[in-house]
C-alpha cells in the first residue's frame, strides 16, 4: 500500500447557511481546498463526497456527478462517487479517498463532505436523521436519536456513576473552543448552569447537550506521499485508517455503553500508524451528543471504561488538557452538518498539526485522531494523521 | 415631501386576553419558559362578534371622532389592511365606508399584504393626497390573526387594530420620508382554503424579519440622512417581544426608545395592527417636535419605513374623545383555553 497525504483543506463556516445552497457550500469547501492544495483541475484523478441524506434535507440525490459538474470538473469526465453512511458519511468519504490513492488507482483525489439541513423544519430534520436509526426496531418505536443517546447516557450514568454535570461540561468545553473557531456556529462560551438548565429534549439530554441542525462543507485533497512535495512542504500523513460496524439497533448490542464499531476501528487505525492512544496529541471526537464524547473518549482507549465522565471534569481534554479533544468546538459547538462532519474533522487536525489553528492552537502537536460514527455506533471510522 | 401627514388616528384591542402560561398549560409546556422566551405575557382574544371589520369601525370611527373638523364624508379614499379579511370575496372596506358614513364618493380597496398591508394603506393615502386626488385618506391595519392549535404561533396570534387619517391639512404627525424594502422572501404563508398558516421557523429570523427590517431602516435613515440618535420614539413590528427589540439594538436604538410603542408583551402580534397600533401608543405621549421612527414587517412582503415629526398641532387634537392604547391594553377580561377555544372557532364542527 502506497502512503497519503493531506495536502489541501477548505472549510465553509458552519451554521444556518440561508443565501448559501447546497451546491455553493461544497463548491467552496472544495475550491479552497484545492487553492489551499496549489494544485489545478487537471490534477485531480477522482472525487469521493460524503453526505448523508441530501435527498430528504434538499430534494437533490446524485450528488457526485453534481459536486464534479458545480466544481467544474464535469469536462475532465473524473470519477465522482457519493459515499453513505449516515453521519460518518464523511469520515467514509476520506477513507475511500485514501484507499483509492493507496492502492495506486489515484495520485491525487478531493474527499468532501456537506449536508444543508434548514432547508427542512426541525421536525423534518429530526425525523430525518432517524433514518440512520434502525427503522423496524427503533423509529417505527418513536425512538429518535436523542432518545436513543439518552438511554446510552442512562446506562452510563447507572453503571459508571457519571453525572448530569460531567455532561454538561463536555457542552461547556466545547464551546469554549468553539468560541476559538471562527468557522463555528456557534462562536461563545456558555456556563455550566445553562447546559444543566436547557430545555428537556429527552433525560438526561437537554438541549445544550445536543449538537445543532446545520449547514456547511469541508473538503480535503489527498495525494500519494511520495508526490506531496511537488504541492507543499506541510505534509501531513495518513498513518492509521480504521472502520467498523455494529448492529444497527442500540438494543441488540453487547453492551450499550460502549460503542464497539468504535473499539474495532480505533484498534485497526493504532495498529496500522503503530501507536497507543498515549501517542495522540489530540482529538477529534465524534460528540453529537455531550455522552458521547465521554464513551469516545473511553472506547478510543484514552480512558478507561466508565472514567470518561471524571476525565471531562478533571479538565483532562480541555485544551491546555494532556489530551485536548474537539478543539474545533466538536459537532456541539462548531455545528454538525452531518455529512461534513468527518471531512471537517480532518481539516481541524490538520489545521492543527500544521500549526495555523489560531487561537486554539495545541502546541507541539504532532499526532491527531479523528473519530467519526454513524446512528447511534453502527459505523464508525478512526484516522490518525501526523505531521510529517 | 410636502407637509403631508397623519391628521388623527385612533385604535382598537379586543378586551378579550387570555396568558401564555394559560395556552402551555393546555399543551403541557413551561408556560414561564415559553413567555419569557417570547416576551409575550398574553394576548388579545377577538370576542365571538368581532372580527377585521368590527376592529377597522372602532379604530376608524376612533381617529373620526378625535378630530371634529374631518367628517365622515371629507375622506375621499379608505384603505384596509388585514390578513384576515372576514371574507374571501366581499370587501371589508365598504363596511367600514358605510360606518363612519364616507359613501358613496369614496375610493375604496382591501389590501392583503402580509403584516405591513396597514402602512401599504398609509403609503397609498400619501400619494392620493400628494397628488391633490383626494383631501384625506384613511388608512387602516387590523387583524384577528390565525395560529393552529398547538402552534408555536398560538402563544402570539392576536387580534386589534389602528387607523390614521391621512392628509395635508391640520396635521400633527408630518411623515418626512417614507421608503419600502420588498422582496420574495416567503417565510410564512396560508393558502388559499387553509384555516391556518405555515411558517418557515428559524428562517423566519435572520434572512427575513432582521435582513428587511435592517434594509429598510438604513434606506430611511440615508434618505433622511439621520441617526438612530436623532429619533425620541422607535416602533418596529413586534411578532413577539424579542425581536422588535434585537433589532432595535443592532441598529443602534435603545430600549428607551422602543418601548413606548412596544404592545407585544401585553396584547400579542396583532399582525396589521402590530406597527401601527405601537404608533398610535407613541401619539398618545407624543409632544410637539418628537420625531418617530417606525419599520413595518409583513413576511414575504417586506418592511415600510417611515420618518415622522410630531407637530404643534397635536395639542389640539381631542385625544380624549377615544381611549389611548395603554387604556385599551389595561380594559381587559381573562379567559380560559375553553372560552378561547370557542371565540377563534377551534371547536368547528359542521
Amino acid at each position: 500500500m502506497r502512503e497519503v497525504a493531506v495536502i489541501g483543506v477548505g472549510l465553509t463556516k458552519f451554521g444556518e447557511l440561508w443565501d448559501k445552497s447546497f451546491r455553493d457550500l461544497i463548491a467552496e469547501a472544495g475550491s479552497k481546498a484545492i487553492i489551499d492544495a496549489n494544485i489545478e483541475g487537471k490534477d485531480i484523478d477522482a472525487i469521493y463526497v460524503g453526505s448523508m441524506s441530501s435527498g430528504r434535507f434538499v430534494g437533490q440525490e446524485h450528488i457526485g456527478a453534481l459536486v464534479a459538474d458545480v466544481s467544474g470538473f464535469s469536462y475532465t469526465h473524473i470519477p465522482a462517487t457519493r459515499v453513505e453512511g449516515a453521519c460518518a458519511s464523511g469520515g467514509l468519504a476520506v477513507r475511500q479517498g485514501y484507499l483509492s490513492i493507496a492502492s495506486g488507482m489515484h495520485d491525487i483525489v478531493v474527499v468532501g463532505g456537506v449536508e444543508k439541513m434548514n432547508d427542512v423544519g426541525g421536525t423534518s430534520a429530526t425525523e430525518t436523521l432517524a433514518t440512520a436509526a434502525d427503522q423496524e426496531w427503533e423509529a417505527f418505536f418513536g425512538a429518535t436519536f436523542p432518545a436513543i443517546y439518552a438511554m446510552i447516557a442512562t446506562k452510563h450514568m447507572h453503571d459508571y456513576g457519571t453525572t448530569k454535570e460531567q455532561l454538561a461540561q463536555v457542552a461547556v468545553k466545547n464551546h469554549a473552543n468553539g468560541a476559538l473557531n471562527p468557522n463555528a456556529q456557534y462562536q461563545r462560551p456558555i456556563k455550566l448552569d445553562a447546559v444543566l438548565n436547557s430545555t428537556m429534549v429527552a433525560s438526561p439530554l437537554g438541549l445544550m447537550d445536543c449538537s445543532p441542525v446545520s449547514d456547511g462543507a469541508a473538503a480535503i485533497v489527498l495525494c500519494a506521499l511520495e508526490k506531496a512535495k511537488r504541492y507543499t512542504d506541510k505534509i501531513i500523513k495518513i498513518t492509521g485508517s480504521g472502520q467498523a460496524s455494529d448492529t444497527l439497533a442500540l438494543h441488540a448490542r453487547r453492551d450499550i455503553t460502549t460503542l464497539d464499531a468504535t473499539v474495532h476501528a480505533a484498534k485497526k487505525a493504532y495498529k496500522q500508524a503503530g501507536v497507543t492512544p498515549k501517542d495522540i496529541d489530540l482529538a477529534e471526537v465524534h460528540d453529537c451528543f455531550t455522552i458521547a464524547e465521554i464513551c469516545a473518549i473511553e472506547d478510543l482507549g484514552f480512558v478507561k471504561k466508565g472514567e470518561g465522565g471524571r476525565a471531562v471534569e478533571d479538565n483532562i481534554t480541555t485544551l491546555d488538557g494532556s489530551l485536548p479533544v474537539n478543539t474545533s468546538g466538536g459537532l456541539k459547538a462548531k455545528g454538525h452538518p452531518v455529512g461534513a462532519t468527518g471531512v471537517a474533522q480532518i481539516v481541524e487536525l490538520v489545521l492543527q498539526l500544521r500549526g495555523e489553528a489560531g487561537k486554539r492552537q495545541v502546541k507541539g502537536a504532532k499526532r491527531g485522531l479523528a473519530h467519526n460514527v454513524g446512528g447511534s455506533g453502527a459505523t464508525c471510522t478512526v484516522h490518525i494523521l501526523e505531521a510529517v | 415631501m410636502d407637509s403631508i401627514g397623519i391628521v388623527s388616528y385612533g385604535a382598537y384591542i379586543p378586551r378579550y386576553r387570555i396568558k401564555t402560561e394559560e395556552i402551555a398549560s393546555v399543551w403541557g409546556k413551561d408556560g414561564k419558559a415559553i413567555s419569557s422566551g417570547l416576551g409575550i405575557y398574553e394576548k388579545s382574544v377577538p370576542g365571538l362578534d368581532e372580527d377585521t371589520a368590527t376592529i377597522s369601525v372602532e379604530a376608524a370611527r376612533a381617529a373620526i371622532r378625535r378630530c371634529s373638523m374631518i367628517k365622515g364624508e371629507d375622506i375621499g379614499a379608505i384603505y384596509i389592511g388585514s390578513e384576515s379579511h372576514p371574507y374571501a370575496v366581499k370587501p371589508t372596506g365598504t363596511i367600514v365606508a358605510e360606518a363612519i358614513m364616507a359613501t358613496p364618493h369614496v375610493m375604496v380597496a382591501d389590501y392583503e399584504f402580509a403584516c405591513k398591508a396597514g402602512t401599504a394603506a398609509i403609503q397609498t393615502c400619501i400619494g392620493l393626497v400628494k397628488s391633490d386626488m383626494i383631501k384625506y385618506g384613511l388608512a387602516i391595519g387590523a387583524d384577528t390573526s390565525q395560529a393552529a392549535p398547538g402552534d408555536a404561533l398560538e402563544y402570539s396570534a392576536a387580534a386589534g387594530g389602528a387607523a390614521f387619517i391621512i392628509g395635508k391639512d391640520h396635521v400633527i404627525a408630518r411623515i418626512n420620508h417614507t421608503t419600502s424594502y420588498t422582496t420574495d422572501t416567503p417565510d410564512f404563508w396560508r393558502r388559499a382554503e387553509r384555516k391556518y398558516p405555515s411558517h418557515g421557523g428559524r428562517f423566519t429570523g435572520e434572512p427575513a424579519y432582521f435582513k428587511h427590517i435592517v434594509g429598510c431602516a438604513n434606506k430611511l435613515m440615508s434618505i433622511a440622512d439621520t441617526k438612530p440618535e436623532d429619533y425620541d420614539y422607535a416602533i418596529f413590528h413586534q411578532p413577539n417581544g424579542k425581536f422588535p427589540v434585537n433589532v432595535a439594538t443592532k441598529l443602534g436604538f435603545t430600549y428607551e426608545q422602543v418601548k413606548q410603542g412596544l404592545m407585544v408583551p401585553y396584547i400579542g402580534n396583532t399582525y396589521s395592527g402590530a406597527s401601527m397600533i405601537g404608533l398610535a401608543s407613541v401619539l398618545d405621549v407624543a409632544e410637539p417636535g418628537d420625531r418617530i421612527f417606525l419599520t413595518s414587517y409583513g413576511s414575504g412582503a417586506g418592511s415600510d419605513g417611515f420618518d415622522i415629526t410630531v407637530t404643534d398641532n397635536i395639542k389640539n387634537l381631542d385625544k380624549s374623545k377615544a381611549p389611548t392604547v395603554a387604556e385599551l391594553v389595561a380594559d381587559k377580561q381573562y379567559i380560559n383555553y375553553g372560552i378561547y377555544a370557542k371565540f377563534t372557532d377551534l371547536l368547528y364542527w359542521e
